[in-house]
């Protein structure tokens, strides 16, 4: 019960220093929008065809747009040596982590929340014809998102390039989650359901999130106490 | 002894690879492919090396965090360049192949995207221990990152079961039928990859380890 206590001020800490600057998340939405308005360029945005793609451009907005709320994760407590602080604490680096990765979770999932209806008007999808399966994708993905993108928040914390490694190692490793997301999204955005061959996806998925949580939570203290 | 280890190893992998090659020069065309079939003895083994040498990776990365000895860090970086090289093979040789037989020179099917990824992955390791100075944090930093990178693997070899492809179904325990002696030489090409891999990682391993002694030396003349 402790250990959830203390994930819970962790996470709890997180957010209202955020909803206080609303730094990050107001840059994270500023981009997602430029994004969409980039794509809008790049395909015809009236066609059946980007319909079809269109769950892959959602990820990949969600992906960029969400390194930018991570990459502010552990980059916050940089100055008066606040990181310090908080690893000097008396708790379990597992419970640090968590915390800050639910807090990220929250932010990356309301941008994600934002941006979805701006992308169904700017494009034409319709969401209503599959919104539980695709709002339990969307936070499925946002997960795998979140989970890996904060471990490696902290891991590139310290380093030279911060701002150049944290995607660069991000993006491959969620690759096969992407690749799911993307997968699933485009299907449930054009009206189809999840039958036995597509659910295949949300099982690895779902495999994913479990592996890399259980990964990250085991690992997270190398990390950040070393 | 490293020195007569390594030429021992040398010597292995030359004579395997001469008669290896004597004897597939002498196979007759395969009915459907040709001769372009014959890569396959290349293509795979350096697969399998390179997930093998995935699996040192992964080991030696989590000896390093259970016992912080320098070693296995070296290792892990060794055995981890010499699996990029061996992946990098793979991929090109397949890449020729499937120019040969689909016409094009890549497929994004999911077995060559996973195999792309791994590749990806793996110098993203390697690009992050350039990142980071400090000894003990890059040792630390990149066997995390080594033990996420090998949680992937699974994916790329269990993808093809998953995933409709365009990658033929494997030849050798797939369903596909070889004659019993072109197994052989298969597997006479495995031995011969994973030693190479071996000699090359050792090779590896002394370099990582004269810079490790060199950047401990200057730090004592720092110290002065």
């Amino acid at each position: 019960m402790e250990f959830f206590r203390q994930v819970l001020v962790i996470a709890h800490k997180d957010v209202r220093a955020e909803l206080r600057t609303k730094e990050a998340v107001n840059a994270s939405l500023a981009f997602a929008l430029v994004i969409l308005l980039l794509f809008s360029f790049a395909f015809d945005p009236e066609s059946e065809t980007t319909r079809e793609i269109s769950g892959g451009l959602l990820w990949i907005v969600f992906a960029f747009a969400g390194a930018l709320v991570l990459n502010r994760s552990f980059a916050r407590e940089l100055p008066n040596d606040c990181l310090d602080g908080l690893i000097a604490a008396p708790i379990s680096g597992a419970a640090l982590f968590l915390g800050k990765a639910l807090a990220n979770y929250a932010l990356v999932l309301s941008v994600e929340l934002v941006s979805l209806p701006v992308f169904s008007i700017f494009y034409n999808v319709h969401l209503g014809a599959q919104l539980p399966e695709l709002l339990l994708v969307l936070a499925l993905g946002a997960w795998a998102l979140t989970v890996i993108g904060t471990m490696f928040s902290a891991l590139t914390v310290n380093i030279r390039l911060r701002e150049v490694m944290l995607p660069m190692l991000t993006y491959p490793i969620l690759s096969p989650a992407l690749m799911g997301a993307m997968r699933l999204t485009s299907l449930l955005v054009v009206g189809t359901a999840i039958d036995k061959d597509t659910f295949l996806w949300l099982k690895l998925l779902i495999g994913f999130d479990v592996m890399y949580t259980a990964a990250a939570l085991m690992l997270v203290d190398f990390v950040l106490v070393g | 002894m490293r020195d007569k280890i390594l030429w021992i190893l040398g010597i292995a992998v030359i004579a395997i690879l001469t008669r290896d090659i004597l004897i597939m020069v002498g196979l007759p065309p395969e009915k459907s492919q040709g001769a372009v079939f014959k890569i396959i003895f290349f293509h795979v083994p350096m697969a399998i090396t390179a997930m093998a040498a995935c699996g040192v990776a992964l080991i030696a990365s989590v000896l390093f965090l259970v016992t912080k000895n320098f070693f296995y860090d070296a290792l892990a970086v060794s055995v981890t360049e010499a699996g990029l090289a061996f992946l990098a093979a793979n991929l090109i040789t397949g890449s020729i192949w499937g120019r040969n037989q689909w016409g094009i020179w890549w497929a994004w099917d999911a077995r060559l995207t996973s195999a792309l990824v791994c590749w990806i992955l793996y110098a993203s390791y390697l690009m992050l221990r350039h990142a980071i100075d400090e000894p003990t944090q890059r040792a630390t930093f990149s066997a995390v990152f080594s033990i996420f990178c090998f949680i992937d693997v699974p994916i790329v070899i269990f993808s093809i079961k998953w995933w409709r492809t365009q990658h033929p179904q494997p030849v050798f325990w797939g369903g596909g039928s070889i004659p019993s002696d072109w197994f052989a030489i298969a597997l006479w090409q495995l031995l011969a990859m994973v030693l190479l891999g071996a000699m090359l990682t050792i090779i590896r391993l002394r370099d990582e380890e004269s810079q490790r002694e060199i950047e401990s030396m200057r730090r004592i003349a720092h110290a002065f």
